[in-house]
């Protein structure tokens, strides 16, 4: 099955305006940036979350400490699918005991990843509070799950896919949906 | 982009050779095992991987630090792991090996962990049972997470196997860590030297892509891995070396012998290795096992490596696949 581009939903500058709204949210929501800490999920997350602590430090001159989650080990679907996926670095080198962590994600979809971060992060220590920041939310939840902070909600049919591409990986900047 | 792209398996369900390995299954293995290294480094050792799977050890030879590993590794990815050591079990009671397997994988298990002294035994249950077998260890043949978990090793402190020069020193023709080491190390580009007594080195042994040297200054002498072998002392009643002492004098790794590979020259780093147990004062010195050794390093790796298979032989449908 091959999928094609069916639309453009964010372009770079699109991508940029939604994380600093989403600073600016994190900074208010916990009145300013003491005690934070923003971890992003592998592998979506991790770029994100390293651009939404830059801007936090750009906003309120202090750095917050960033880390990365890989939950592949807490996936629920380990034995029913037909291979392993690669696992990826989890590289937290701070305390998250009593810190509030942001959550970082591309994409909330069913929210099985979230569900299996959460699992993951609890094993590190005991954070204050999670929350949730998600570049795009395109619905269809599995489990009871809701992002604290959305870059764009984007209604979507199950059979599409959303892809983001960052430029850290090297690849034009953009969120497309993909149709068959 | 979503992790569903990421995915890679192993050909097999079961590990049981080097040999019938490809450079592409080696170099996901120890990949994966890095990432299984920091659970085994934070308060938690526990990952749920593996939840409600059960692991069986079933030793038919003595054990300490593989049993245990193999255990650990199990237990940190939230497996029931079950000991069996024949000593205590039917096996002496004269149940043969394919009814004690078919038993315990009638009580539903996932994986069985075999260490056993007739080489091929874990490939003949393997060959008749739905469960993954692990090969800890047959006869003269092979010991697979034992090179495994050296190859790790190598690459953690040296950062490549490419083009490093390996020497394994000791009793080449018993060891089944030595063999496996070949398949794996020659496989992934090393350059393999194998050094020991005459007797103790099997004629042909360079067909697998070792070179053989009987003469260990000249094994060591600009290697960047030294790992020497455990010398059997049952094999000097079988007139296989005259002496401990004089196999310590002509084999032992020593400060002296370890200074010829070349330390002191600028940027060159050796390492020393050791699958345990080791004799102190005959393959091995103290002072070199103390101070130059990487052999607890080998112990620890040992644990991500063993739960990096366990974890990719888990892999959902591969039966079917």
């Amino acid at each position: 099955m091959t999928m094609k581009e069916k639309a453009l939903i964010l372009d770079k500058a699109g991508i940029e305006r939604a994380l600093t709204r989403i600073a600016h949210e994190i900074l208010e929501k916990n009145k300013g940036a003491k005690g934070l800490a923003v971890v992003g999920i592998q592998r979506g997350g991790v770029h994100l979350a390293k651009r939404l602590a830059a801007r936090i430090h750009e906003i309120e001159g202090v750095d917050v400490p960033v880390g990365s989650l890989d939950i592949t080990m807490y996936r629920d679907d380990l034995t029913t699918r037909k291979s392993q996926p690669v696992p990826q670095a989890t590289d937290i080198a701070f305390d998250i005991q009593d810190r509030v962590i942001v959550l970082v994600d591309d994409v909330l979809f069913t929210g099985r990843t979230i569900r299996a971060a959460l699992n993951s992060i609890m094993d590190y220590g005991r954070p204050k509070s999670i929350q949730l920041a998600v570049l795009l939310d395109r619905g269809h939840r599995e489990l009871p799950v809701r992002a604290d902070f959305v870059g764009k909600n984007l209604p979507t049919s199950a059979r599409e896919k959303v892809e983001v591409t960052l430029a850290e990986d090297g690849v034009e900047e953009k969120v497309v949906i993909l149709g068959e | 982009m979503t992790l569903e792209g990421l995915t890679m398996a192993l050909s097999s369900k079961d590990l049981l050779d080097i040999k019938g390995m490809t450079t592409d299954e080696i170099k996901l293995i120890l990949d994966t095992a890095a990432t299984f290294k920091d659970v085994s480094e934070r308060d938690i050792k526990k990952v749920p991987a593996l939840r409600g799977k059960t692991v069986i050890n079933l030793f038919y030879e003595a054990s300490t630090r593989t049993r245990t590993s193999f255990e650990l590794a199990g237990k940190r990815l939230s497996a029931d792991v079950i000991n069996i050591s024949t000593s205590t079990s039917s096996v002496v009671k004269g149940e043969t090996l394919l009814d004690t397997a078919r038993n315990i994988e009638a009580m539903k298990c996932d994986i069985i962990i075999i260490r056993h002294s007739c080489p091929g035994a874990p490939h003949f249950l393997a060959s008749r049972l739905k469960s993954s077998v692990i090969n800890a260890g047959d006869g003269f043949h092979e010991h697979p997470t034992q090179a495994l978990l050296d190859m790790y090793t190598i690459r953690e402190k040296l950062g490549k196997l490419e083009g490093l020069t390996v020497a394994i020193v000791g009793d080449i023709a018993h060891s089944r860590v030595a063999r496996s080491n070949i398949y794996g190390l020659v496989a992934m580009g090393a350059n393999v030297r194998v050094c020991g007594p005459a007797t103790m080195v099997p004629p042909g042994i360079e067909r697998m892509g070792a070179k053989v040297y009987y003469d260990a200054d000249k094994a060591v002498d600009g290697a960047d891995v030294i790992m020497m072998l455990r010398l059997q002392l049952e094999r000097q009643a079988a007139g296989l070396f005259p002496g401990v002492r004089e196999y310590a004098k002509l084999y032992g790794l020593n400060p002296a012998r370890l200074k010829l590979a070349g330390l002191e020259r600028a940027g060159k780093n050796v390492i020393v290795m050791h699958p345990g147990p080791m004799n102190r004062g005959v393959e091995i010195a103290s002072d070199v096992a103390d101070n130059s050794s990487v052999i607890l390093d080998q112990v620890t790796n040992g644990v991500a490596v063993r739960m990096a298979v366990m974890f990719l032989l888990s892999g959902g449908s591969k039966a079917e696949a």
